[in-house]
């Protein structure tokens, strides 16, 4: 477990504390995201993917149900990720981050803005939609469109 | 994915945790019949994944790691210390394998039926914890009954009342069962660590535990390295958190039957 610790803490860390910009609450979530990979180790597996991007996943939605003081709606065994690239290496998650960072950035505005208020502050489409004053189908859209934009450039 | 581009965006959704209610009920109902649905939507989450690699920030706290480190380390110990044992009789062998099965039973179905509780909001998830449930008791009792099992018996070196404890290893698995009784209390925060000794190297930590008010306790498949042959096994007093290396004299040891 401290191995596991060592390799992806920070990037769980990281991921929670960009949700909930407090260090105390991100704490709170790094530590609950560890036990439980603790309690049900098989809840990951890995011959379908990466831990770190697991956890990456795992963290987020924990940090989203903690920020939206809701109850969690998937049990981590049921979080199944396919071809992700591995995280583990501090190298290649720089490498990897750059290389998403320049994606959002050639991003259109609209998709960009969109795609981080459903991830970063968990809004629902019908909020995002009430926000920016979009049709609810076009804030689905854009979501998924800005998701699949992404995985182009990782498979390139 | 042709027929399915009603559900393409409301998975991308899905993925991101979006969905509550009713809408995700009806996703949940056409991914249980669509494979190709599923597999989207695994990849729509490592999607995610990849949104997860833009937080930049700081490292964590250090004192996070050490706050984890001790939780892991009560987690491996607590469920593993017995319950008071009714029985009066340990001595002979058939009292001590009924009192083995009734505790490793009892403990095993105490911590699956908390992981029970939690799954039962999926219906998939409640069949999965059965069969794990399953294989947890099979693994559980493999070193009662295998006769492969080293039955290590260990007796104080002390002249005083009798402290005993019975190992059960079955190294194939790495899988311990350990018992003790008469075991005098301890002082606050101190407890007794049980330690394999291998035929080569220094000993190693096979489980923390407190005597109950009668001076039992036990220890149930502690983590251990993978089969570690088993020249004997002993018992020191630690720290209630455990050491990683005996830090006072040996208190009982035994070597295998």
């Amino acid at each position: 477990m401290a191995q596991l610790y060592d390799r992806y803490s920070s990037i769980v860390y990281a991921v929670a504390l960009r949700v909930l910009g407090d260090t105390g609450a991100a704490e709170d979530v790094l530590q609950e995201v560890f036990l439980q990979l603790w309690r049900k180790p098989s809840a990951f597996d890995a011959a379908r993917g990466s831990l770190g991007s697991w956890l990456a996943v795992i963290t987020r939605n924990r940090a989203i149900d903690f920020l939206r003081k809701r109850r969690p709606e998937t049990d981590i065994d049921d979080v199944v990720l396919s071809v992700a690239p591995d995280l583990a290496g501090d190298a290649e998650r720089a490498r990897a981050a750059e290389k998403v960072r320049g994606v959002m950035g050639t991003m259109a505005p609209a998709q960009r803005s969109t795609l981080e208020m459903a991830y970063w502050e968990g809004m629902s489409h019908s909020e995002i939609a009430d926000k920016i004053g979009e049709p609810l189908g076009t804030v689905k859209t854009r979501i998924r469109a800005g998701l699949i934009t992404l995985r182009k450039a990782f498979q390139g | 994915m042709s027929g399915h581009e009603q559900y393409a965006d409301d998975l991308a959704l899905y993925a991101l945790d979006a969905l509550r209610g009713e809408d995700r009920a009806r996703v949940d109902s056409h991914l249980a019949a669509c494979a190709d649905c599923r597999l989207e939507l695994e990849h729509l989450r490592g999607d995610t994944a990849l949104l997860a690699l833009s937080a930049a920030g700081p490292r964590p706290p250090l004192r996070a790691r050490q706050r984890l480190l001790d939780a892991v380390a009560l987690e491996a110990r607590e469920p593993r210390v017995a319950q008071t044992s009714t029985r009066p009789s340990w001595w002979g062998w058939l009292g001590w394998a009924a009192t083995v099965a009734v505790v490793v039973f009892g403990l095993s179905l105490w911590r699956e039926n908390s992981a029970l509780q939690q799954s039962l909001a999926s219906m998939n998830s409640r069949a999965v914890e059965n069969r794990r449930e399953l294989e947890e008791l099979r693994r559980i009792t493999a070193p009662i009954l295998d006769p492969e099992t080293q039955r290590v018996t260990l007796v104080s070196t002390k002249a005083a009342p009798q402290p005993q404890g019975k190992a059960f290893y079955l190294r194939n698995r790495s899988s311990l069962v350990f018992l003790a009784n008469n075991m005098p209390p301890l002082p606050p925060r101190k407890a007794y660590e049980l330690w394999l000794i291998p035929v080569s190297g220094a000993p190693i930590p096979a489980g923390v535990f407190k005597p109950d008010a009668h001076g039992s306790a036990s220890v149930v498949n502690p983590l251990l390295p993978a089969a570690v042959e088993a020249k004997a096994f002993a018992i020191t007093v630690e720290n209630e958190n455990g050491a990683t290396a005996p830090t006072t004299p040996i208190l009982m040891m035994g070597a295998g039957e």
